[in-house]
C-alpha cells in the first residue's frame, strides 16, 4: 500500500456552531501537485489551513477526526505547532511580504528558529530565491524593501520565504488570484518545477489552472469532499454529477 | 429660490466668520506670548539660574527639571504602555478583563490633572515617603501619560495588517516572535508618534507636579531623583503669583512661556511630521 | 521548545496591563481615603449645598456649593465661547474649505491642542484681564468672563478637531444625494451632514466639558478666586480645581482643610467620571448602529 504524506481521516471542523468540514477523508501523495477546487465557501481554504493549523487562530474552532503528516497526527495534544509550520509552508492569496528587506523576508523563518549561523542563512536565502526564480531579478538589491517589488515578484518572494524553511509540503491558497496573467503563468510553471522538491497543495478558483498544473484534483462542495482522483480522470470522466456540473460551469 | 441661495450664502459666511474669529483669537494669543517673550530669551537666560528672588537671571534649573521629569515619566510609562497595548492586541483574554482594562484606560484619560496631583501627593509623597521629588512627580506624570501611550500604541498595532501576522505564524514563528519581529517593528513609527505627543503633554503639565515635584525657587540643580526641582510650567505660575515685583517677573514669565511653548510645539510638530511621512510612504 | 519564553512574555504583558486598573483604583482609593473623613465633621448635604467656605476660620465651615457653582459657570461660559467657534470652524474646514486648506488646518488645530494650559493662564492674567478691566471699567479683570474666554479658547481646538473627525466620516454619497435633490450647500450642511455626525459632535462637546471643568491652571490664574457665588459674569469666582490647587499648600497633611480639599476632588472625580460614562454611551450607541 502506498502511504500518503498527508492523510485526513473523517475530518470535521466547526467555527462555533458553523459546521464547515464534513467527514473529509483524503490522501495527498508526496511530490505531486494536488489542486483543491470548488465554489466559494465550500471549505477548500479551510481544509488547506488545517494542514498547518492556521485555523487555530480563529476563536471557537473545534475539530474532530485526524490529520496525519507522515503518519503522525498533527492535532495530537503535544504537537509542536511552530515546528509543524516550518515543515508545512504556506503562501497566501494576497502577496504579503513583510515591510522588511528582501533578504530579511527570506531569512525570517530561519532567523526565528535561531539555530543557523549567518553563512548558512545566506546560502539558504540564495538557494530559495533561485528556486523561486527570483534570484536574478533581486540579487543586486537584497537589502531593498520587499515592498518595492511588483505583485508577481512579491508572490514569488513569499514562495521563496516559505521554501527557505525546507518544507516538505507547500500550501498555496489561491496564489495567483491577485496577479496579472503573465505573473500567473510564471507561478504555474514554477509550481511544476517545485514539485520535484516539495509536495504542493493548491487551492484555486481557476479550473483551467487546476487542469494545467495538478496531478490530483479534490472537488469540494458544501464542506464535503465530493470527488478525489487523478486530474485527467476527474476532468474526463467525473464520477459525481456535482463535479461534472462545476467543471462544465453550471455553477461556480 | 434667491432667498434660499441668500440663506446659504449667509450661513457659509457665518462659518467662515467662526474660523476667522478662532484664528484671530489664537493668533493674538500666540503673537502676544512671542512678542513679549522672545526678547527676553538669550543664551544667558537659558543657561543661568534665577537671581534676586526670581526678579532676574535665567531659567536653567527649570529647563533641567522639566527634562528630568519628562524623561523619567516617559521612561516609566512607555514600557508599561506598550506592553499593555501588546496584551490587549495580541492576547486579550478573558473578555471581561479586557473590558475592565478598557474602562480603566478611558476613565484615567478623563481624570482632571489636579486629581493626579493629589493622588501623587497622597501616595508617592506622603505614603511612600518620597517627599516632594523628581521621582514622585515623574511617577505621577507617568500615570497621566499611560492611557495616552496605551491608546496610541494600540491604534498603531491595530493598523498592522493581519496578513503580516499570518505570514509570520505560517513560517513557524511563535506568537512572541511574531509580536517582537513583525508587529512591533511595523507599528513602531506610529507608536513613537503617539509617545512623542504625550511627551509634549507631560512636559507642559503643571497641576500634577505642584505638590509632588516642583519647587518655586532653586539656584542649584537637583542631586538625584529624590530631590525637588524647578520646572518650566510651574515656574511660569510661580512668577505670576508669587513675589512682589511684577514688572520684573512678568517678562521672565513670558520668556519662560516662549521656551516651554517652543519645546512643546516642536515636540508635537515632530510627531505630526513623522506621522504625515509614514502615511505618505506606507504601501500596505 | 520556546514555551518558557512564550509564557514569560505573555505573563509580562499581562502584568503590565493590570497596572491601569491598579492606578485607577489607587487614585480612587487615595482621594476617598483622604477625603471621606471630612464627613465625620460635616454632613454630606451641608458639604455639597452649604455655601460658606471658610476652611481656615476659628470655627471652620466646609460648604462647597459656591465652588461647584464657580466651576459650572466658568465651564458653561467656556462652552458658550468654544462650541459655536469650534463647531463652526470644524464645519467650515470639513465642508467648505479646499482640500489643501484642510490639510494645513488639521495639524495646526492638533498643535494648538498641545499648548500647555499654564501659558493660556499667563496670557489671561497678564494680557486679557487688564484689558477687560479697562474696557468694562471694573475693579478687577480676573473674573468669570475672562476665565470663560480663556478656557473657551483652550477648548476650541479639542471640539474643532473631534467634530471635524466626526464630520469627515459622513459618507460623500450623502452630501451628493442631498445636493442632487436641489438642496443648497447650507441646507445640505444643516439638514444632512451635521445630523449625520451628531453623535460625534455631542461626544466632542462632552469631552470639551470634561476638559474645561477639570482644568486647573487657567482658573487658578484668571478666575480671581473669591469664594462667593458670583452675581455677575464680571465677578471673581473660585472653581473647585482652583480651590484645591490654591489651598493645598496651606494645609497640614490630614487636617480638616486637607480632608475637605480631597473631598472636593472626590466630587470633581465623580462629575468627570459621569461625563465619561455618558460620552461612552453616546459613542457606543453610534458603533452599535
Amino acid at each position: 500500500m502506498v502511504t500518503n504524506q498527508i492523510q485526513t481521516l473523517k475530518l470535521n471542523l466547526w467555527f462555533g456552531n458553523n459546521h464547515v468540514l464534513h467527514d473529509v477523508s483524503m490522501g495527498v501523495t508526496e511530490k505531486k501537485i494536488t489542486a483543491m477546487i470548488g465554489p466559494s465557501g465550500c471549505g477548500k481554504s479551510t481544509l488547506l489551513r488545517t494542514f498547518n493549523r492556521m485555523n487555530d487562530l480563529i476563536d471557537e474552532t473545534r475539530i474532530s477526526g485526524k490529520v496525519l503528516l507522515d503518519g503522525e497526527d498533527i492535532y495530537r495534544s503535544k504537537a509542536d505547532v511552530t515546528n509543524l509550520r516550518t515543515r508545512v509552508g504556506m503562501v497566501f492569496q494576497k502577496p504579503n511580504p513583510f515591510p522588511k528587506s528582501i533578504f530579511n523576508n527570506v531569512a525570517f523563518g530561519m532567523a526565528v528558529q535561531g539555530k543557523f549561523n549567518r553563512s548558512q542563512i545566506e546560502d539558504r536565502v540564495e538557494k530559495s530565491l533561485r528556486d523561486a526564480w527570483l534570484w536574478d531579478e533581486v540579487k543586486d538589491r537584497l537589502n531593498e524593501s520587499a515592498m518595492s517589488l511588483s505583485g508577481g515578484q512579491q508572490q514569488r518572494l513569499c514562495i521563496a520565504r516559505a521554501l527557505a524553511n525546507n518544507p516538505e509540503v507547500l500550501l498555496l491558497d489561491e496564489p495567483t488570484s491577485a496577479l496579472d496573467p503573465q505573473s500567473t503563468s510564471k507561478i504555474e510553471e514554477l509550481c511544476l518545477e517545485l514539485k520535484n522538491m516539495v509536495t504542493i497543495l493548491i487551492v484555486t478558483h481557476n479550473i483551467a489552472q487546476a487542469g494545467r498544473i495538478s496531478d490530483y484534483i479534490a472537488f469540494m462542495y458544501l464542506g464535503e469532499l465530493v470527488e478525489f482522483g487523478e486530474t485527467n480522470k476527474v476532468f474526463t470522466v467525473p464520477q459525481d454529477k456535482r463535479t461534472e456540473a462545476y467543471l462544465t460551469g453550471v455553477f461556480g | 429660490m434667491t432667498y434660499r441661495r441668500l440663506k446659504s450664502h449667509i450661513g457659509i459666511n457665518l462659518l467662515r466668520l467662526c474660523l476667522a474669529v478662532t484664528a484671530l483669537f489664537l493668533i493674538a494669543f500666540l503673537f502676544r506670548i512671542f512678542s513679549k517673550g522672545l526678547s527676553v530669551i538669550s543664551w544667558q537666560f537659558l543657561t543661568t539660574p534665577p537671581k534676586n528672588s526670581m526678579t532676574a537671571g535665567g531659567i536653567y534649573p527649570a529647563l533641567v527639571g522639566t527634562f528630568w521629569l519628562t524623561v523619567t515619566s516617559i521612561g516609566i510609562a512607555f514600557p508599561l504602555g506598550i506592553m499593555t497595548a501588546i496584551w490587549l492586541n495580541a492576547y486579550g483574554k478573558p473578555a471581561w478583563l479586557v473590558r475592565i482594562i478598557r474602562i480603566s484606560i478611558n476613565t484615567l484619560a478623563g481624570v482632571p490633572s489636579i486629581i493626579y496631583g493629589l493622588f501623587g501627593m497622597a501616595l508617592f509623597v506622603n505614603m511612600l515617603r518620597f517627599d516632594v521629588s523628581i521621582i514622585a512627580g515623574a511617577l505621577t506624570l507617568a500615570v497621566l501619560a499611560l492611557p495616552m501611550i496605551i491608546n496610541a500604541s494600540e491604534e498603531a498595532l491595530k493598523s498592522v495588517p493581519v496578513d503580516f501576522r499570518d505570514a509570520s505564524l505560517a513560517l513557524g514563528a511563535t506568537k512572541r516572535q511574531t509580536i517582537m519581529r513583525v508587529l512591533i517593528p511595523t507599528a513602531l513609527p506610529n507608536i513613537l508618534t503617539g509617545t512623542i505627543i504625550s511627551i509634549g503633554r507631560v512636559a507642559g503639565e503643571t497641576a500634577p507636579i505642584m505638590f509632588t515635584a516642583a519647587t518655586f525657587y532653586s539656584r542649584r540643580l537637583p542631586n538625584g531623583i529624590f530631590d525637588e526641582v524647578m520646572a518650566l510650567p510651574y515656574h511660569i505660575y510661580a512668577l505670576m503669583t508669587e513675589g512682589t515685583k511684577a514688572e520684573s517677573q512678568v517678562p521672565i514669565a513670558y520668556g519662560t512661556a516662549v521656551v516651554l511653548l517652543m519645546l512643546v510645539l516642536s515636540i508635537s510638530a515632530t510627531a505630526i511630521i513623522i506621522r504625515y511621512r509614514i502615511r505618505k510612504k506606507r504601501k500596505w | 521548545m520556546n514555551t518558557y519564553k512564550e509564557k514569560l512574555f505573555k505573563a509580562l504583558t499581562y502584568t503590565a496591563s493590570l497596572f491601569v486598573i491598579i492606578f485607577l483604583f489607587g487614585i480612587i482609593y487615595s482621594i476617598f481615603r483622604e477625603g471621606l473623613p471630612i464627613l465625620k465633621v460635616v454632613k454630606l448635604q451641608d458639604f455639597i449645598f452649604g455655601s460658606a467656605w471658610y476652611p481656615t476660620h476659628e470655627i471652620p465651615e466646609f460648604g462647597i456649593w459656591t465652588l461647584i457653582i464657580g466651576s459650572v459657570y466658568v465651564t458653561l461660559g467656556a462652552l458658550v465661547v468654544a462650541l459655536p467657534l469650534g463647531l463652526g470652524s470644524a464645519v467650515y474646514i470639513s465642508e467648505v474649505a479646499s482640500p489643501r486648506m484642510r490639510e494645513i488646518a488639521k495639524p495646526i488645530i492638533e498643535l494648538l491642542a498641545a499648548i500647555p494650559s499654564v501659558i493660556y493662564g499667563l496670557f489671561g492674567m497678564a494680557f486679557l484681564a487688564p484689558a477687560v478691566r479697562q474696557w468694562f471699567n471694573l475693579p478687577t479683570g480676573l473674573n468669570v468672563f475672562t476665565s470663560s474666554i480663556i478656557l473657551g479658547i483652550m477648548v476650541i481646538p479639542i471640539i474643532a478637531s473631534m467634530s471635524e473627525d466626526a464630520l469627515s466620516t459622513v459618507p460623500k454619497a450623502l452630501r451628493e444625494s442631498s445636493l442632487a435633490l436641489g438642496a443648497t450647500k447650507w441646507e445640505t450642511i444643516v439638514r444632512v451632514v451635521v445630523p449625520a455626525a451628531k453623535r460625534g459632535i455631542i461626544g466632542s462637546t462632552l469631552i470639551g466639558f470634561g476638559r474645561a471643568i477639570g482644568e486647573t491652571m487657567v482658573v487658578l490664574m484668571v478666575a480671581g478666586g473669591s469664594a462667593k457665588i458670583p452675581s455677575s459674569i464680571f465677578h471673581s469666582t473660585r472653581p473647585m480645581t482652583s480651590a484645591i490647587a490654591a489651598e493645598m499648600g496651606e494645609t497640614v497633611v490630614g487636617d480638616l482643610h486637607y480632608q475637605s480639599l480631597f473631598a472636593i476632588a472626590i466630587v470633581l472625580f465623580l462629575i468627570t467620571f459621569a461625563t465619561n460614562i455618558f460620552t461612552e454611551i453616546v459613542f457606543l450607541k453610534r458603533s452599535a448602529r
